[in-house]
């Protein structure tokens, strides 16, 4: 027996529905328009009366009209079919729901219909699916039965795409039947699994979690102590981010957030990358959307598209979904980490989440905390960023979420609530600058006020000297502008240009230029032991215009090492240069 | 499901918002308010029970509790036809030029967003003759973009500078809180270029009601939507995008909404994006190009209409002392289209363009650390000198609004400049770069 209800107010995307039966928080439910049904989602219960955000505008209701509660919370679907979507945030696929649209009229396929929902993971089509588990066999949640072949998932280069256990079965199964292998569609039925108590379950290959609830099928959870590799050097080297951490990067606006998350999307060392684009700009997705189909992942030599998903609820799009894309985004992460898989979930931006809750929050009435943001801002980012981590799974092997979320503060002041509650609880802050992107100093990471908890891939106490010329260099930078460069010791001065060389050749790094875009680790150790050695020999130059020059040489140098292929004759031959030229400016 | 019945009674009125009892309304429909003080056009913006909150359009001075409210049962609509150019109307679509009104094909506005797999990469460049825009900052067909000034600049000059140099099929200018004087003279700048018959105004002055200026981006965008979705490039021009914040503010202050910032509601952000993220190039259609005006109350770009718009748009132009400055502004579709390769149907630019961008604003940026020592009273090193030379150089030369010259005339500029102040080893560009273009004598 469902229940139904009946509309009392409407208020922007908020309704308030006086029901029969019973409810849940967080319940989805239809309110009835003609012919259409919008979906809403149960957010406060008073008495016989409660209000829902409708995850669509709200036109056109009228009080009194029907509202069908489902039963269900707000879950995600999940199984073979979802790598290389483009899902708006409550994962209906974009390029289907155009389809479906432009089935209507040749212009209503350009744009988003209202009350159209389409399921996220395809329904025809069929999946090789290869069993592995025995019949007879006990099995738990989140263990495997067998796999199919997905995209890079092929169990060749990389594993096969495993059909688990229904995250939701508690207690231990005996299965009691198991398709053989051949070609079935998500929703067949491919095994029956028996509870302890004689019960059958069917299983199919697609399974739904609700996305507000964390998926927990794991034996522990382990220290993120390995770099995940994001090939941007000023990340790797002085703010790693680690295989199942958290990191951040505020920013104001145009400093380069999207940017720095796209060429993480792109170039990092993971096994999937989800990209929340999360009330942010429409054309920033089309971008990755046509981009990454293009682009070879050199890890599989297939297209980068096939390790991608991307959960788009643009600035335009409902609210309300865009509250719940951010986490529609982990949750199909951890379907992904319960495979044994790295993945990395770029959220972009989380400030754009935290005004959706504070839009509703407004709509409730709740009483305001700093800048009109409800009091569980913070527990609320605090448990999104907990559901990264690495974890042990039930058969050994480990998986990891990692999140990295932009952050887009007001005014660009990081003194203000999301980017506050926000660096309370991730292990990594890079924290863009705006001086640093107006002077054209990308990625503006500020090299000074970031920091992260996390591991290098260079030695630590290498790093540490580097990042002391660099606190010196801007040091005496501001005593310059003090005192001049008259008034500057050559030994500062020096200390200051060294500083400024680091930067200019191995912090700063082009996205655009298809040659530093991206630095693997292997080339960053080359690099960084040449950077190195200029930062710590001490030269026998006794003037400050031909200690500029030197420098600047060396900087025209390095830059044009940059271009160069890794290990090719040029790369090699500059190399020898560079050192030469170090050493001969040397004081011995 | 029509409900044409008529009420008289109102039971609250306060700014211009009007609260009374009725039945069978649907929110967001549309009814019309008979008073004394005329007839307006009014929205439901909230049903409680049997309560029905209307805003009206006019402002409800004058309004009496007996006024006449007829329920129109739709949204909002504007007409659309080839009727439209060369007119101009009122941000409710009321003519404004004396010449009679339009009824023909009424199209709901505030229409749902583009579904983002629709939309087209941008790539398309359009070039101003301006090289703080084409070479520092290009603008590409379906930005949109917004002009960040403090009010006295010439920006509405720059506005209708760059309308007429682009060549879109429509323009559509939609004005919030403008001066009669500045509407007259849009229209004159139009008409003497011929540009008038291919351009629609929706204009709200200061003169008119609050909300109709709440209307504007929603009316003119929809018509822009509907012109480019018959496949023209459209060019709308929406001036000024902080009237229009201020007019939200003052109705959501009269709602008694939360206000989270400076007295703007929790929404700007969502409510000035859902507007400029119209702007888009259909896969398969025509476009829409938004160039806005964002006046920095204060000067102060933290402020929250500028801060906001900033987080929405695809980059800024600050317009200061008559000058677009290098610093903070910024074309984040620019890449799309200075690659300069020659292979590219749609390349506009030559292969040097990045390469000339990036090392003059980097070697403009010292410049100014220069000066800044110069005016501490320092001594000059030689460096110093040759950024003092460039710099001046780059103003008069670059920057200067009065330049009008074609993008590849200003590469060349570019270089010309380097090779007059540095060696070639000095401006930090790759070694095959100077070797290709840096000037021969
Ligand atoms: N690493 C980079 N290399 C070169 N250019 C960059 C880099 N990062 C950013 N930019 C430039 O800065 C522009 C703005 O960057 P981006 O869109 O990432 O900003 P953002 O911080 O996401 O801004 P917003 O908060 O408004 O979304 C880009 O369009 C590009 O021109
Ligand atoms: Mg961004």
């Amino acid at each position: 027996m469902t229940t139904t209800g009946k509309i009392v107010t409407v208020n922007g995307n908020m309704i308030t529905v006086a029901f029969d039966g019973a409810v849940a928080q967080n319940e989805v439910g239809y309110a009835v328009l003609g012919g259409k049904r919008l979906m809403a989602e149960i957010v406060r219960v008073r008495g016989r009366r409660c209000d829902m955000q409708v995850f669509e505008a709200t036109t056109d209701l009228m009080v009194d009209d029907t509202v069908e509660f489902t039963g269900e919370l707000l879950a995600a679907e999940l199984g073979p079919g979802m790598l290389a979507q483009v899902y708006d945030g409550l994962q209906n696929p974009l390029a289907e729901l155009a389809k479906e649209a432009a089935k209507i009229s040749k212009d209503a396929g350009y744009f988003l219909q209202r009350g159209m929902y389409l399921p996220g993971l395809p329904r025809d089509r069929k999946w090789d699916f290869h069993p592995t588990a025995k019949v007879g066999e006990r099995v738990s949640a989140g263990e495997a039965v067998g796999w199919v072949s997905e995209g890079i998932f092929d169990n060749k280069t990389m594993p096969g795409h495993k059909i688990m256990v229904p995250f939701a079965l508690k207690g231990v199964y005996t299965i009691k039947s198991l398709a053989p292998a051949g070609d079935y569609t998500v929703t067949e039925d491919i095994a029956t699994l028996t509870d302890a108590n004689g019960n059958d379950v069917k299983m199919q290959m697609m399974q739904r979690w609700p996305v507000k609830v964390p998926i927990k099928c794991f034996t522990e959870r382990l220290e993120p102590t390995e770099t995940l590799e994001t090939t941007v050097r000023t990340i790797d080297t002085f703010f790693p981010v680690a295989v199942g951490g958290t990191y951040c990067i505020p920013g104001p606006f145009g400093a380069g957030k999207t940017v720095l998350s796209q060429t993480t999307a792109r170039y990092s060392k993971v096994d999937i990358v989800i990209s929340a684009a999360c009330g942010e700009r429409a054309g920033e997705v089309v971008e990755t959307l046509k981009e990454f189909p293009e682009i070879t992942d050199p890890k599989t030599g297939q297209s980068l598209m096939k390790r991608t998903i991307i959960i788009c609820n643009t600035s335009s799009m409902p609210v309300a979904s865009r509250e719940a894309s951010v986490y529609t985004a982990v949750t199909l992460a951890e379907y992904f980490r319960q495979q044994g898989l790295n993945v990395l979930v770029l959220a972009d931006s989380t400030s754009r989440w935290a005004q959706a809750m504070r839009e509703l929050s407004g709509r409730l009435e709740e009483i305001p905390g700093e800048e009109a943001f409800p009091a569980y801002l913070e527990s609320r980012i605090a448990a999104f960023y907990e559901r990264a981590g690495r974890v042990r799974l039930k058969d050994g092997s480990t998986g990891s979420v990692t999140i990295g979320g932009t952050v887009s503060p007001a005014g660009g002041n990081f003194d203000e609530p999301v980017t506050q509650a926000t660096l309370k609880v991730v292990g990594g802050f890079h924290g863009l600058s705006r001086a640093r992107s107006d002077a054209r100093r990308y990625p503006a990471i500020d090299p000074l006020d970031s920091w992260s908890h996390y591991n290098s891939v260079i030695e630590q106490a290498k790093v540490e000297k580097a990042r002391a010329i660099l606190r010196k260099g801007n040091e005496v930078g501001q005593m310059m502008k003090v005192v001049g460069e008259e008034g500057t010791s050559l030994a500062d001065f020096t200390t200051y240009l060294k500083a400024e060389f680091l930067d200019a050749v191995y912090l700063q790094q082009n996205a655009f230029s298809e040659s530093d875009a991206t630095t693997p680790v292997e080339r960053q150790k080359v690099m960084f032991d040449v950077v190195e050695k200029a930062l710590l020999t001490e030269y026998a130059i006794s003037e400050k215009p031909a200690m500029r020059k030197f420098f600047m040489d060396l900087q025209q140098t390095f830059i044009d090492w940059n271009d160069k292929k890794f290990r090719s004759d040029e790369f090699n031959a500059i190399q020898t240069t560079l050192v030469k030229k170090i050493e001969e400016a040397a004081h011995v | 499901m029509f409900n044409n019945k008529v009420y008289h009674k109102i039971d609250a009125l306060s700014g211009s918002i009007a609260t009374l009892r009725a039945e069978g309304v649907k929110y967001g429909e549309v009814a019309e308010v008979e008073s004394r003080a005329g007839t307006s056009l009014a929205q439901v913006i909230k049903l409680d029970g049997p309560n029905v909150t209307l805003q009206i359009f006019a402002g409800a001075r004058g309004v009496d509790t007996a006024a006449k409210v007829r329920f129109l049962g739709e949204t909002m609509k504007i007409p659309f036809s080839q009727d439209l150019l060369g007119r101009a109307f009122t941000g409710a679509g009321v003519p404004r030029d004396g010449g009679p009104a339009i009824t023909e094909n009424p199209s709901p506005i505030g229409q749902p967003s583009v579904n983002p797999a629709r939309r087209i990469m941008p790539h398309r460049m359009v070039k101003t003759n301006i090289p703080m825009i084409d070479l520092f900052n290009s603008l590409v067909v379906s930005q949109k973009l917004p002009i960040f000034a403090r009010a006295g600049e010439p920006y509405n000059e720059l506005l209708a500078r760059i309308a007429l140099q682009a060549d879109s099929d429509v323009i559509i200018i939609g004005g919030m809180g403008l001066k009669y004087d500045e509407y007259l003279k849009f229209r004159s700048t139009l008409d003497k270029s011929g540009a008038l018959a291919k351009t629609v105004m929706f204009v709200h002055t200061a003169a008119d009601p609050t909300v109709e200026c709440m209307l504007v981006p929603d009316v003119s965008l929809a018509v822009a939507e509907k012109f480019a979705l018959e496949g023209k490039d459209v060019l709308v021009l929406l001036t000024d995008m902080t009237s229009f914040a201020d007019a939200m503010k003052e109705i959501a202050i009269t709602m008694e909404q939360i206000p989270s910032n400076r007295g703007y509601p929790g929404d700007l952000y969502s409510q000035l994006a859902s507007r400029y993220e119209k702007a888009v190039d259909f896969d398969g259609a025509g476009s829409i190009t938004i160039l806005a005006v964002t006046t920095m109350p204060g000067d102060d770009v933290t402020h929250p209409v500028p801060d906001n718009t900033g987080y929405i748009t695809e980059g800024q132009f600050y317009l200061r002392n008559g000058r677009i400055e290098p610093f903070g502004s910024l074309s984040r579709l620019k890449q799309q289209v200075n690659k300069g390769n020659p292979n590219d149907p749609d390349n506009k630019t030559r292969k040097d363009h990045r390469t000339i961008m990036d090392a003059m604003i980097k070697l403009y940026a010292q410049y100014k650390e220069t000066i800044e020592k110069q005016s501490m009273g320092f001594r000059m090193s030689d460096w110093d000198q040759k950024l003092l030379k460039y710099g001046a150089l780059f103003e008069k030369e670059m920057m200067d609004l009065s330049v009008n010259i074609d993008l590849i005339d200003a590469l060349d500029l570019g270089w010309k400049i380097l090779a007059e102040c540095f060696d070639r080893g000095e401006v930090g560009i790759p070694s095959k770069m100077t070797d290709e273009f840096w000037p021969k004598n």
